[in-house]
């Protein structure tokens, strides 16, 4: 199977400072990717670069190939907001829109042109319920997104993210900030959606990558050190220095 | 960092250490115990014995405790789940020198050449627990391996006790009375050996992460 980002040599700086070193791997569908690392290895920095959110960053310079589908995403002529479609992302922070819940959903979908309303309803409903919220809220759809709970907010922006049909979710640490039964809610929710989707998510949570990734990348000083199946890189680790971060002895 | 987590499995470490002691000092006493006919030797065993429990589950319960609050993982989960399984083999070593023990006590076994059998296979039981658990300590893979491939020493003497056993009944019918007891003491023995292999593929999986069952 051919895999659906590949990133090849990607080097990374924010001004002077080289965030990524030659990074090369490969992220296979339908699957979940781990990234993990202590703080400031480059695991968000490379989660950017799937999606050109590094554009955002001024003074940030990018050698290297990342393709989606075969594709250079950094190519000349790159429709980013195009890419931004296929390849979302989901915060560590839930952000949803100040707005009800359904125009958060209908929101990415309308900017794309939709406009008939069964249409609109038929995508709300369906990345609701993919999203596994649909039966929290199906009954106050067109209340505000804000009076949810902080894993309420975060499956709806989950939700929002899947209305406008991407391939791939990115997340950045979306649990770190919620409780362990909206956390386990999200786990599920990722081993779920990866049946249609491909999931790369940064944690810093060693049992969450365990539990729920398929493949685990470790990242140290902006290197990938070791890239391999979740059971072998938690069970034997080829490299001394993930052995030691993950068995918490640095990081 | 972690320095409570890595004091913990110092103590795991220090507990097997102990409990390969007992289990020497078990083999060791019901061995001279058969040689001497000393049937108040042969009791302490079971002193040393309930001792070795007494240890199996009080490593038992470090293990368990280890997984529930460290979530060990990578080289220190295999650690922990090896001596989860090695303190069974060791509980298993101290009741097969019990075993022993408990046969001398029946104060039936004559005094003849066939114990001297018995004494250098005790020998060499000794020799593979004491070196499998220090592989384990140590982390010595090679260690390991020749305690693996020294069981058949161990073989080599049982089957040599089976021939004995065999040649004495047939010169003298009442030699039955006591070979099976002998046999039986050799059995304990033998399997004694096979203990101490499955701790050293114990430790070759916890150095390794391949399991040789």
């Amino acid at each position: 199977m051919d895999p659906i980002i590949k990133a090849e040599n990607l080097e990374l700086w924010y001004g002077e400072h080289q965030a990524l070193r030659s990074i090369s791997m490969d992220i296979m569908p339908q699957k979940i990717c781990a990234l993990i690392g202590p703080s400031g290895c480059g695991k968000s920095t490379f989660l950017k670069t799937l999606n050109r959110m590094n554009d955002l960053v001024p003074d940030c310079r990018i050698e290297g190939r990342v393709s989606f589908k075969g594709e250079d995403i950094y190519a000349e002529g790159t429709d980013v907001t195009q890419l931004r479609t296929k390849i979302g992302m989901v915060f560590q922070k839930p952000n949803p829109f100040p707005m009800s819940i359904y125009d958060n959903i209908a929101y990415g979908p309308r900017l794309h042109g939709v406009r008939s309303k069964t249409k609109l309803d038929e995508i709300v409903e369906k990345s609701l319920k993919s999203a596994a919220i649909w039966d929290e809220c199906k009954d106050r759809l067109k209340k505000s997104a804000l009076g949810l709970s902080g894993g309420q907010q975060q499956r709806l922006c989950i939700a929002r993210s899947l209305a406008v049909a991407p391939e791939v979710l990115l997340m950045d640490e979306p649990t770190s900030a919620l409780d362990p039964i909206s956390t386990g809610k999200i786990e599920e929710l990722a081993q779920e959606l990866k049946k249609d989707y491909t999931i790369v998510i940064v944690t810093h949570n060693m049992q969450q990558a365990a539990r729920i990734s398929d493949n685990t990348a470790f990242f140290l000083l902006g290197e990938l050190v070791e890239y391999g199946d979740t059971q072998s890189v938690f069970s034997m680790p080829q490299d001394k220095r993930t052995e030691s971060y993950i068995t918490g002895r640095f990081g | 960092m972690r320095s409570i987590y890595d004091e913990q499995l110092k103590t795991l470490h220090d507990s097997l250490a102990t409990m390969s002691a007992l289990c020497e000092d078990a083999i060791a006493k019901a061995a001279k115990a058969l040689q001497l006919n000393d049937l108040a030797l042969a009791a302490e065993v079971h002193t040393v014995t309930e001792r070795i429990d007494r240890l199996e589950r009080d490593v038992q319960s470090q293990c368990l405790r280890l997984l529930l609050l460290q979530q060990p993982v990578a080289g220190d989960l295999r650690r922990v789940s090896a001596a989860l399984k090695m303190v069974t083999d060791l509980e298993r070593i101290g009741n097969q020198s019990a075993d022993i023990a408990e046969t001398v006590q029946t104060g039936k076994l004559p005094d003849n050449a066939l114990k001297r059998v018995l004494h250098d296979m005790a020998v060499s039981v000794i020799k593979m627990v004491n070196g499998s658990v220090e592989s384990f300590l140590n982390s010595d893979l090679k260690q390991a391996r020749e305690i693996i491939d020294y069981d058949d020493v161990v073989d080599r003497h049982f089957d040599g006790m089976k021939t004995l056993l065999i040649a004495a009944i047939r010169d003298d019918a009442d030699a039955g009375s006591y070979a099976i007891d002998l046999l039986m003491m050799a059995k304990y023995l033998e399997r004694i050996g096979d203990h101490a292999v499955n701790i050293a593929k114990w430790v070759i999986f916890a150095e390794t992460g391949q399991l040789q069952m």
